[in-house]
């Protein structure tokens, strides 16, 4: 199986064969999460830390869980997270990692870059799980999968992305992994939203959802953070969400299917109302389920990364290759 | 061998399968992907009755249960290999718990597939009992496993290579050693 | 009287940037003066350095350097920088006021002018702070810092933000006749930006920096030193829209001079993507189209001169993500080398006028004497040769920091001496 990379830092460093031997080892992996007892031996042995920065509970645990599927033990780093109380710099931090050889490090941070950085200064692999508005890999593979599973097809899929764009790591990695897929991609949001030159990654701009979203087949609909309205970026979330908001007015006049997504958490009757939840579009709980085992396929890719000094000579070709 | 005697040799297997076992009511049979799969699938088809025989479970009417498992998450040497081994996913589509399960795999050799295979087995339940299947023994174990059940013993070096070809996966049939 | 010194520069190629000419010939020196000039000199007991296919300009100036002491001796010192300052090729460098405490009282003037003299290599101009601690509110005491030695005054680091007393601190200046470096950025539009807002800053989810936060200041500035009839200076050009109201500007006839530095032609915003903060500076790296309206501009005069912005700073300091790292990259040792593949190589400039940029050009700007090589003088001459290609070694820089993005990399031409009056320096 190729996989071209030792970390996970990005959709960016994938290619489309990376994204769909992912895929295809999620689907193992669910698999095996629907067994009496499901877990596997694979990674007995390693170690793997979750370094959270930024506080969240459900990534955190998702990747905790994905590590003990797996057989490896899953520890988190304590780590300050008030810019009051310091702490250690990373740097710091990534010496005291690379001393207790770790085999991997699951890392979120508010910072663009930061997953780069450790990738750069330590020995084992590094798994991106959100850094600042850069990327947040595992969820846009997961919202992939979940689409995969749904609708099964990409090429022509028109996706859109609802909401704050300019402050998503989840946009900007969704955009990546749909189009490296062959999908099409339309934003909407406010202006004062949107990211500058987004329209060079090949996406159509709206700054209004309701023609729109009766053209695509699928809808991503991200967290509005409720303190960009105290940063001035838009009036008021009442505005927000009667421009914006995926409301059971607009669920109502839907006509053709439509898929609805979120990444979570939801601010319910911000930009999601909660008849979407009961409605049959939602898949927003698949995505829950699907990120486990798409986080076993990741550790397990990652984590099998051997350094070839440690490869034991061949032994007459046969362990066990059946291939 | 050649496509004769394997025929011949599972036709002898699925015998002593069923007169040690005396019934064919308890037994499941798991192959290990790949060409261990389509063996058991072949026991399994000589060993079901025709279709108008009663069962008295009832369930499965059209013959024993045939299910293949991937022992790669299993493997105990996943930190050895250059490539990341492919994952092909196992199917067990029954329930095990209670049952006879005989594990079928193309080529015994070191025994560690083998040892993989049975934890894999029983995170799905707890069998009756395990009895091993295999076309052929080549020799040189390296852990305390034997089979039950035997096609063909060969006495092999170590560096030798045993390819089994078998029609569904390979379009040919037949199993050749070639000496390095 | 005996001469202690005698020093023959043979069968190089002199570069007069004055009056637009070069040509192949010895110098002598003789207890640091020039005392002759022309082909073949022969003088007993002379020490001879052969530099065939070399050429002799006048020592380069920097308009533009940040070294740190006081305050900070842990990233620079007056010694090391004027030392590195030597490395590059520039025997005057111009040191900005944002140390600890900023340059804006005399004594820290005196202080500098001081370590300078002491440390004997390049000599160290000091510009004074525009207002009182930089804080961009009160006009702080030109007079006495004129008095002290400043050469100019500017808040760099920091813009002036506030237009009623950027206008005061022009026209207060003209007392004294005094040239106001202007570090053009709108903090409200600027916002916490780590980099060019752009496609790139998109890409990476980092913070940009709209190119209209300098060239709106610029405008403004120009606007203000027209109607004051004051000596304006742009600090760091690095955007296409500033080059334009520049350009137009001095179409104008409005008497104003810029600078750009070298990173501001040979990187984009597109070498931010590998999170490596020592491309992170302020005004940001920009787009290809910028970098190529600012070589234009270098080549058509829009910018006047070449400026280093060297920025030294601690590897601890910038070994941290790359929202959190200090802007800045260190510069002098590199300058030469830069601007000389990215322009003269790529024919922007001719060598003659590229030369003039780190030169005449800086010397006029600051009313000093024109850099000329002439019998009498004091000796002030740069070395270089622009066949060679060399490798930038982290283990030889000779800054006190080592935050420079070029470490590792080829760069062609290079500086090999520096003669200061009777002082020989080899690099």
């Amino acid at each position: 199986m190729k996989f071209s990379q030792k970390h996970l830092l990005g959709i960016a460093e994938l290619s489309k064969s990376d994204i769909l031997t992912i895929l295809d080892l999620t689907e193992n992996f669910r698999q095996v999460l629907d067994r009496p007892i499901p877990i596997v031996p694979a990674l007995r042995g390693k170690t793997i830390v979750n370094l959270f920065f930024e506080p969240s509970t459900r990534t955190a645990t998702s990747f905790a869980i994905a590590a003990k599927r797996l057989s490896a033990d899953s520890v988190s780093f304590a780590v300050k997270s008030s810019s009051v109380t310091k702490g250690e710099t990373l740097l710091d931090t990534a010496k005291n990692i690379e001393a207790m050889k770790v085999g991997g490090v699951v890392i979120r941070s508010s910072y663009p870059g930061a997953a780069h950085f450790l990738a750069q200064r330590l020995d084992g692999f590094v798994v991106n799980a959100g850094d600042g508005a850069h990327e947040h890999p595992t969820q846009a593979l997961s919202d992939v999968y979940t689409i995969k599973e749904h609708i099964r097809k990409f090429e022509g899929l028109k996706v859109l992305i609802v909401g704050d764009i300019a402050h998503s790591r989840v946009a900007r990695s969704d955009i990546l992994a749909f189009s490296k897929l062959g999908a099409k991609i339309a934003i909407c949001g406010p202006p004062t939203l949107m990211p500058i030159g987004i329209e060079q990654t090949g996406c159509e701009i709206f700054y209004k959802l309701d023609h729109i979203l009766t053209e695509v087949d699928v809808v991503q609909v991200l967290r509005l953070q409720l303190e960009r309205q105290q940063a001035g970026l838009f009036p008021s979330i009442r505005e927000y969400r009667s421009l914006y908001g995926l409301t059971k007015e607009r669920l109502a006049k839907l006509k053709k299917p439509l898929t609805i997504m979120h990444p979570g958490p939801i601010n319910w009757g911000v930009e999601l109302d909660p008849e979407v939840s009961v409605s049959p579009h939602s898949v927003i709980l698949e995505q829950v389920k699907n990120g486990v085992a798409l986080r076993m396929a990741v550790l397990y890719l990652l984590a099998g990364r051997i350094d070839p000094s440690s490869m034991r000579p061949d032994s007459g070709g046969e362990i066990d290759t059946k291939e | 061998m050649n496509a004769c005697e394997i025929k011949r040799t599972l036709n002898r297997i699925a015998a002593e399968i069923k007169k040690r076992n005396k019934t064919i009511e308890e037994l499941v049979f798991i192959g290990i992907k790949r060409r261990g799969a389509t063996l058991a699938q072949r026991l399994a088809k000589i060993l079901s009755p025709p279709p108008t025989s009663p069962y008295k479970r009832g369930r499965s009417k059209v013959g024993v249960p045939v299910g293949a498992i991937d022992i790669t998450l299993y493997r105990d040497d996943l930190q050895l290999v250059a490539e990341i081994p492919i994952v092909r996913g196992s199917e067990i589509n029954f329930d095990i718990n209670d049952k006879i399960v005989i594990l079928v795999d193309d080529v015994l050799f070191t025994g560690r597939t083998i040892r993989a295979a049975l934890a894999e087995i029983v995170d799905f339940g707890r069998p009756k009992a395990i009895q091993l299947a295999v076309l052929i023994d080549r020799g040189h174990r390296e852990l305390p496993i034997a089979a039950d059940y035997i096609g063909k013993k060969i006495k092999t070096k170590k560096e030798d290579l045993v390819d089994i070809f078998v029609t569904e996966e390979d379009n040919k049939e037949g199993v050749f050693i070639s000496r390095r | 009287m005996i001469p202690k010194s005698k020093l023959t520069l043979a069968g190089g190629i002199i570069i007069d940037p004055v009056n637009k000419n070069q040509y192949q010939s010895d110098i002598y020196i003789e207890d640091g003066i020039i005392k002759k000039i022309g082909k073949n000199i022969k003088v007993k007991d002379a020490k001879i350095i052969a530099i065939k296919d070399k050429y002799i300009a006048p020592g380069f100036i920097d308009l533009h350097a940040h070294l740190r002491e006081p305050g900070r001796e842990d990233e620079e010192t007056i010694k090391t920088g004027a030392y590195a300052a030597l490395a590059g090729g520039f025997t005057k460098v111009c040191c900005m006021p944002n140390t600890e405490p900023p340059i804006d009282n005399e004594g820290v003037v005196k202080f500098i002018l001081q370590e300078s003299a002491r440390a004997g290599y390049a000599l160290v101009l000091p510009i004074g702070a525009a207002t009182k601690g930089r804080r961009g509110e009160e006009i702080s005491e030109i007079g006495n810092l004129v008095n002290a030695g400043i050469v100019a005054v500017s808040d760099d680091g920091n813009p002036i933000s506030n237009p009623f007393v950027m206008r005061r601190v022009l026209e207060y200046s003209k007392i004294f006749n005094q040239l106001v470096i202007s570090h053009c950025e709108v903090k409200t539009l600027s916002a916490n930006g780590v980099m060019n807002e752009g496609i790139v800053s998109t890409r990476l989810g980092l913070r940009g920096i709209p190119d209209i936060a300098e060239s709106a200041m610029v405008y403004e500035h120009i606007l203000l030193a027209d109607y004051t009839k004051s000596q304006l200076h742009v600090a760091h050009v690095s955007t296409k829209k500033s080059v334009e109201i520049i350009r137009w500007a001095k179409q104008q006839g409005i008497d104003i001079t810029c600078e750009t530095c070298p990173h501001y032609f040979s990187l984009t915003d597109e070498a931010c993507s590998t999170f490596d903060t020592n491309y992170k500076v302020n005004p940001p790296l920009r787009t290809k189209t910028d970098v190529e309206a600012i070589k234009e501009a270098l080549a058509d005069g829009t910018i006047d001169a070449l400026a280093t912005d060297h920025a030294p700073h601690l590897a601890s300091e910038k070994e941290v993500e790359f929202d959190l790292a200090p802007f800045g990259m260190i510069g002098l040792e590199t300058a030469f080398s830069l601007g000389y593949e990215e322009l003269v190589m790529k024919r922007y400039l001719d060598l003659i006028d590229y030369i003039a940029k780190l030169t005449v050009e800086p010397a006029r700007i600051l009313k000093l004497e024109p850099p000329l090589i002439t019998i009498g003088k004091p000796a002030n001459l740069v070395i270089f040769d622009t066949k060679i290609k060399w490798i930038y070694p982290k283990e030889s820089i000779h800054s006190k920091s080592q935050n420079s993005p070029f470490i590792g990399k080829e760069l062609k031409g290079k500086v090999l001496r520096v003669v200061m009056g009777e002082q020989l320096f080899e690099f």
